[in-house]
């Protein structure tokens, strides 16, 4: 099957503008512009069944639906902050096929009438965000940006905005504040930002990777889209596979492939004679799944994860081998969450510093024998107290790693009783 | 006079152009690199020229720096090497390639080398989690990220741009 969203693997120099238009390029954006209504390229979207491919799976065409149109100017933001530990499938969009990626946030802007766009990036992508600027002015000088496009009295300009190493702010109303000049932390929602996002204004933020399915839906049609994947979870999926197997990468598969598949007949299975453990499905805020053959046979989309215990999200797939223990694993994840936290509420705030605090007792051997359910009880108390979902992350693998797989943490724990 | 205004007049502009005219305040973080770039830290005086510039107060200003990690306010080596040891990372051997290498360069985590040159530091994951072992340097230059490393081509790498950076110096 040639591929979708990694074209760059079927075509060398896509990223080059000139080859990117001898393959069509363009025509998608040029064809909505000149002949198609706005409603109806949302319409489309929303027939895809095309859904964000961030993290957490709202359908994209209904989210474009509610652009607030009693309020003006809109803006179209693209999250390009790609900070979930495991993924690194949006840097391989914006490096490799940064044209379809840049086309998609133009035709997502006609939809919802937007004359501005963001492509907000990690401060990391330093030399992502210069490249997309280059192929911007590409763009503009071929007449895809600017002022009366394709002749007509549409205008658009995309802009990047580099983030400065925060991974809440890949959280869309953290980067909205940073994106304005300010400290990157959560806004109260509702309001959400269809209807106040941007300098107040109607605003829709989608990944990098959402985006880039919009030209081919637009260009081959919505029924076309659906005879990949599933039902509830049409198209494809770039799936990034790291950890513990013979050929960690991206991986562009229809929803609801096998983690099996994906592990063993994509990946080459794993190293050094071991055997899978645990697979976290959604970077390190997954919850831990046991890899059974139950598992390991389930067809990754956004319900049927679900099954075993863990979300699909933004399709990071960390595979853990049967060497490691779970307990440095959670004390791994904490170190990112105690660091990420953005400090705004207490239960989060304060529930990392703690749970990595008797995390790290645990893991040094100088744990009570009560700090496993110490920990477990920290993780537990913060559930659904955090304004945002940074909180609830955290607080995933310490409670499945513990549920799942408490001898780990007794081991560990059990060393020196008496100490507290 | 405002440094950055006398001596970045262009990028200052083309940074404003960027965003809506009555939201200048948008160019703190692109205004802040900018800052940054010569020294590879941002002191008070910085802080004041970006507040002017973006029309907010200095606190602003400092709220901002010491939100993001990428911005320095405590002088360091003008060559910042990052190690992820992140847990996809860590899985596939980071956290030995880190001891190795601050062993090999005679530090300790997060410290500087003797000459004041380099400092080394754990970072969280840079979204190159299947290029292990990776660390990015952050220069004038920017950021730039090396991936597939071993201790050794870590080295050559970072004795390369040392040697670049003293012959600015010496310049
Ligand atoms: C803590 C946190 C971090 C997030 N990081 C990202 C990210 O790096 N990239 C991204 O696209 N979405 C991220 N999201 C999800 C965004 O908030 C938002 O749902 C998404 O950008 C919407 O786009 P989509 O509908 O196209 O997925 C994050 C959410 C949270 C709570
Ligand atoms: S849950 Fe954590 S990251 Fe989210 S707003 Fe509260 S403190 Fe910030
Ligand atoms: S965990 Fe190191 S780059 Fe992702």
């Amino acid at each position: 099957m040639s591929h979708i969203l990694l074209r760059h693997r079927d075509i060398p120099d896509i990223n080059k503008l000139d080859v990117y238009l001898a393959n069509g390029g363009f025509s998608a954006f040029r064809k909505v512009v000149t002949g198609m209504d706005k409603q109806a390229v949302v319409d489309e979207v929303k027939k895809s069944g095309l859904r964000g491919r961030g993290g957490a799976g709202f359908p994209t065409g209904l989210k474009w639906s509610f652009i607030d149109n009693n309020s003006w100017p809109h803006y179209v933001v693209a999250n390009a902050d790609e900070s979930e530990p495991g993924t690194f499938k949006d840097r391989e969009i914006m490096e490799q096929n940064p044209f379809q990626f840049l086309e998609g946030v133009a035709i997502a802007s006609y939809a919802v009438g937007a004359n501005a766009a963001y492509v907000y990036l990690r401060g990391e992508f330093w030399q992502q965000a210069h490249f997309l600027d280059e192929c911007i002015a590409e763009m503009e000088k071929a007449g895809f940006l600017g002022d009366n496009l394709f002749d007509t009295d549409y205008s658009l300009r995309i802009y990047t905005h580099l983030g400065a190493g925060a991974y809440i702010c890949g959280e869309e109303t953290a980067l909205l504040e940073s994106l304005e000049g300010k400290r990157g932390q959560p806004r109260l929602r509702p309001p959400f930002p269809p209807s106040v996002g941007l300098y107040g204004k109607p605003t829709i933020v989608n990944n990098v990777e959402t985006l880039t399915n919009v030209p081919p839906i637009i260009e081959r049609g919505a029924d076309w889209y659906r005879t990949f994947g599933t039902e509830k979870s049409p198209g494809v999926k770039i799936f990034s596979l790291s950890g513990n197997v013979e050929k960690p990468g991206n991986y562009e598969l229809p929803l609801g492939t096998t983690f099996r598949e994906l592990i063993f007949t994509h990946g080459g299975g794993i190293p050094n004679g071991r055997g899978v453990k645990a697979i976290m499905p959604a970077g390190a805020s997954s919850s831990v799944i046991v890899a059974t053959d139950e598992a390991l046979d389930t067809p990754m989309d956004y319900e049927q994860v679900q099954n075993v215990g863990s979300v699909l999200g933004s399709a990071s797939v960390i595979v853990i081998d049967d060497s490691y223990s779970m307990e440095w694993v959670v004390n791994k994840t904490l170190h990112f969450f105690k660091h990420e936290s953005c400090g705004k509420c207490t239960p989060c705030r304060e529930g990392t510093y703690w749970m990595l605090n008797i995390s790290n007792r645990i893991h040094q051997g100088r744990g009570s024998a009560q700090d496993v359910d110490l920990l477990y009880d920290v993780a537990k108390q913060i559930q659904s107290k955090c304004l945002c979902a940074l909180g609830e992350f955290s607080t995933m693998a310490v409670v499945t790693g513990i549920e799942r797989f408490r001898t780990d943490f007794d081991s560990q724990g059990q060393s020196t009783p008496a100490e507290g | 006079m405002n440094r950055l205004l006398k001596e970045y007049p262009q990028e200052v502009e083309k940074t404003l152009a960027k965003y809506p005219l009555e939201q200048k305040r948008s160019a703190v973080m692109p205004l802040l690199y900018l800052a940054q770039r010569d020294k590879m830290h941002i002191d008070r005086q910085d802080m004041i020229d970006v507040a002017e510039i973006c029309g907010i107060t200095e606190t602003e200003v400092k709220a901002i720096a010491g939100f993001y990690t990428l911005y320095h306010e405590e002088p360091g080596g003008k060559i910042r090497v990052q190690v992820c040891t992140d847990i996809a990372c860590a899985l596939r051997g980071a956290d030995e390639f880190y001891a190795h290498l601050c062993e090999r360069l005679g530090v300790e985590d997060g410290g500087t080398t003797p000459d004041g040159a380099v400092t080394v530091e754990q970072v969280k994951c840079l979204a190159a989690c299947h290029n292990v072992p990776v660390f990015q340097v952050q220069n004038a230059d920017g950021l730039t990220y090396y991936e597939n490393q071993s201790v050794e081509s870590a080295l050559e790498i970072i004795e390369k741009l040392r040697q670049g950076e003293s012959q600015e110096e010496a310049a």
